[in-house]
């Protein structure tokens, strides 16, 4: 694929994450200051909270799209700080690898314990 | 593999000596250490959090290992990392699309700086994170703590 076509995913799975992780961390980490301002719910690492959301098929659905993306630009941006201290041809194809590897592995997992907490 | 003396690049010196670039090269350095910081989370956190669908018990069990409290000041760090990130992101794919640069004129000395007109913005988004990690502090360290 061409660099400019790989820059560009990386710039739009950003604002993909922009989205999805200002909620998550919206409901994970302001749940106190949401709730003062009378839109958050409490104890969202709990359990029941946690089963909640594992059961509703938008937050299945948005799970994988953010695992997606946040893989694809965290680990484009790493080939990109890597490739920029000048490796070999050999390297790069290695380092390439890895990462792809890697990142294809996370997904596959991550992806599957989503379905399994949905159908669970 | 030319050497830095002939390409013009410093490696690993440029990440931390901003020189001429001022503010946004470091913003550029804390984008990237902090970029650095998220994804080495973000790497363990899938796999911490995929516990769920394993049940109630390995799930309670993971939360718990993870209630010390070291582990909350470094989640109170992947917090502040976000907040940052995040924003900077904003304006750094604003300026990718050439948006707040300006038009380009010719250049004719003392020459504008498109950065220089893009710092308003800048600063406009850090005070955001600020209140935002501010209020994250609020909810990890005053009201859970």
């Amino acid at each position: 694929m061409r660099e400019a076509t790989l820059w560009t995913l990386h710039l739009a799975a950003g604002v993909v994450i922009l989205v999805f992780l200002s909620i998550h961390m919206g409901i994970m980490h302001l749940e106190d200051v949401l709730t003062a301002l009378g839109t958050g719910y409490r104890d969202a690492l709990g359990w029941a909270s946690v089963v909640m959301r594992n059961k509703q098929l938008y937050f299945t659905i948005t799970y994988v799209i953010l695992l997606a993306a946040a893989l694809y630009h965290g680990l484009y941006g790493l080939r990109n700080i890597l490739l920029e201290l000048g490796p070999g041809p050999t390297a790069v194809r290695v380092i390439q690898g890895i990462l792809i590897l890697l990142g294809a592995s996370l997904f596959v997992l991550g992806t599957i314990a989503a379905i399994a907490a949905y159908v669970r | 593999m030319a050497n830095g003396s002939q390409t013009g690049q410093i490696g690993l010196r440029g990440w931390v000596y901003a020189g001429r670039f001022g503010l946004e090269r470091y913003a550029y350095t804390l984008h990237r250490i902090t970029g650095l910081g998220l994804l080495l989370y973000f790497l363990m956190h899938i796999c911490v959090t995929s516990s769920r669908a394993l049940g109630q018990a390995a799930w309670e069990s993971v939360m718990g290992f993870l209630s010390h409290p070291i582990f909350r000041i470094g989640e109170f760090l992947v917090y502040v990392a976000f907040a940052y990130h995040a924003l900077n992101g904003v304006r750094l794919i604003l300026g990718e699309l050439g948006l707040g640069l300006g038009n380009p004129v010719r250049p004719e000395y003392p020459y504008p700086i498109a950065h220089r007109r893009q710092r308003p913005l800048f600063l406009a988004l850090m005070i955001i994170s600020g209140i935002l990690i501010l209020a994250g502090g609020w909810d990890f360290f005053v009201t859970k703590h």
